[in-house]
């Protein structure tokens, strides 16, 4: 019964938080702020991630392609194609639910349980729509250049572990990253992070606004907002990898 | 003027507040009293449509809140002034740009003109060169100040306190009573004060409200506490050896 109580209630706050804004261009301003807090901030973290994640994946590749039957340059495609399709998307956005998700809810919580919330709705304002709705404009614009950022990176930190460690040439590693390539699966990645960054803030948020209690509750929210985005990240990664690459 | 009339509040099944009919006068300090857990911030909280009342109605010079559709109550609640226990000042946003928040949101104006008002109203409360400060540069009583002073930028009918006075020392207490008096003095609006700060009740009680276990136990003004025979109320208010003394003295 809980778990539909919390739909109920996480549809009626979406309810509140997708009406009209009030001002534009307030909604703008914040949705440019949001835009830096979110995704500018999460630069730093997405690329050593992005470099690194890249690196440990071609050299895994190189190990368990080690034959002479299958060519060289498949360590690059096999690469890019788990860098693509599931390694920057899925993995990154789990980050960012974590970094993002956490500093959303226990900053929407704190409002709540310092009344600075309840004062937003005395003024008139409608909290939820003020809030929220640029968080998740912001990470629904951002994101999706953040995953971008991160395939480049990613593709970059294999080139240079695979040359460096002479598991595979630069040539063979580029000709891999080049062949067989459809802009389909680009698109694949790119539409899984918009779902996912709509579940990381709107959830986070939701965490955050219906907090009640002090400083330990908001700890809670907090906590609860981040396994929860990763759990719908997870589910929904699954029902759109079924409804997108099921031919 | 605003009539509470008969209203009622539910938790979970359980009564909080219990047929509560009164009346808060324009122009007057109207203090709400009772000890912690007797209802007066939820009364409060139902009076500015925090929470919904059960039963009953709420009436804002005739306008019944409860026929109020929500676009009636977005524009009542722009008519209202609020300072929250804590403040509840945004900590993202500096001094000035808290004071502004009700006008950008609520008004048309221009930045000039809202820069005047916002430095009119931080004039009004003694805060003249706080307007690149953050909450957390504030002292408390700076921070009520400031509240104020965001409470009066929309020149509102109506201003409610909840605990105006929690957590500040005596002086700056007196200092934001004598504020709340003023300002409800000079506007002629209607003022709320949800306190249980004995020295507020004896400073700018106009009209007390005693609240017991969710009911109006006792109405009067502050000259009329001194003399009340109410057994709970004296219990309340003369709890400690020095208002017990103050009563001893008047009588």
């Amino acid at each position: 019964m809980k778990i539909f109580s919390q739909l109920g209630g996480y549809l009626l706050f979406m309810r509140q938080v997708f009406t009209r804004p009030d001002k534009f261009r307030i909604f703008h301003q914040q949705t440019v702020k949001e835009v830096e807090s979110i995704g500018l901030e999460s630069l730093w973290i997405v690329s050593i991630i992005s470099i690194f994640m890249g690196a440990v994946a071609t050299i895994q590749m190189a190990f368990n392609i080690d034959t002479p039957l299958i060519p060289k340059y498949t360590i690059g495609f096999a690469t890019r194609q788990t860098i693509i399709l599931e390694f920057s998307p899925t993995m990154i956005s789990l980050i960012l639910a974590g970094k993002v998700g956490s500093k959303i809810a226990s900053e929407i919580g704190t409002m709540r349980v310092t009344e600075q919330i309840d004062a937003m709705e005395i003024m008139g304002v409608n909290p939820a729509n003020y809030l929220i709705l640029p968080k998740i404009a912001a990470a629904v614009f951002i994101n999706p250049i953040l995953i971008i950022i991160s395939i480049v990176l990613a593709l970059f930190g294999g080139w240079i572990v695979g040359t460096t460690t002479n598991l595979v040439t630069s040539t063979d590693y580029i000709l891999g990253l080049r062949s067989w390539y459809q802009s389909f699966d680009v698109f694949y990645a790119l539409i899984k992070t918009v779902v996912f960054a709509f579940l990381i803030t709107s959830i986070s948020g939701y965490y955050g606004y219906i907090t009640r209690g002090g400083a330990e509750d908001v700890g809670k929210a907090s906590t609860k907002a981040v396994v929860q985005s990763s759990i719908f990240i997870i589910l929904f990664n699954l029902i759109l990898t079924q409804l997108l690459l099921n031919d | 003027m605003i009539e509470v009339d008969h209203i009622s509040k539910y938790f979970d099944g359980n009564r909080v507040l219990q047929d509560i009919t009164t009346r808060f006068v324009r122009g007057k300090n109207n203090l709400i009293i009772g000890q912690s857990g007797s209802g007066k911030t939820v009364l409060l909280k139902c009076i500015i449509g925090l929470y919904a009342i059960d039963e009953g109605d709420i009436l804002f010079e005739k306008r019944s809140l409860m026929e109020m559709d929500p676009e009636s109550r977005k524009s009542l609640r722009k008519e209202f002034g609020t300072l929250f226990q804590g403040g509840a000042l945004f900590s993202s946003l500096s001094v000035e740009e808290n004071v502004m928040f009700p006008l950008t949101m609520n008004t048309d104006m221009g930045r000039e003109e809202k820069l005047e008002r916002v430095n009119f109203c931080l004039r009004r409360v003694k805060l003249e060169n706080a307007n690149k400060l953050y909450p957390s540069q504030l002292s408390g009583g700076m921070i009520k100040r400031v509240a104020i002073a965001r409470a009066i930028s929309l020149n509102p009918k109506y201003l409610f306190c909840d605990e105006p006075n929690s957590g500040l020392d005596p002086s700056t207490a007196n200092v934001i009573d004598k504020l709340i008096n003023e300002i409800t003095e000079e506007y002629q609006i209607t003022t709320i004060v949800n306190t249980h700060d004995m020295n507020s009740v004896m400073e700018i009680g106009d009209q007390v409200a005693f609240i017991y276990e969710g009911q109006l136990w006792w109405e009067g003004s502050r000259d009329d506490i001194l003399h009340s025979d109410n057994r709970e109320l004296n219990d309340f208010v003369f709890a400690t050896e020095l208002t017990k003394k103050l009563k001893h003295k008047s009588a």
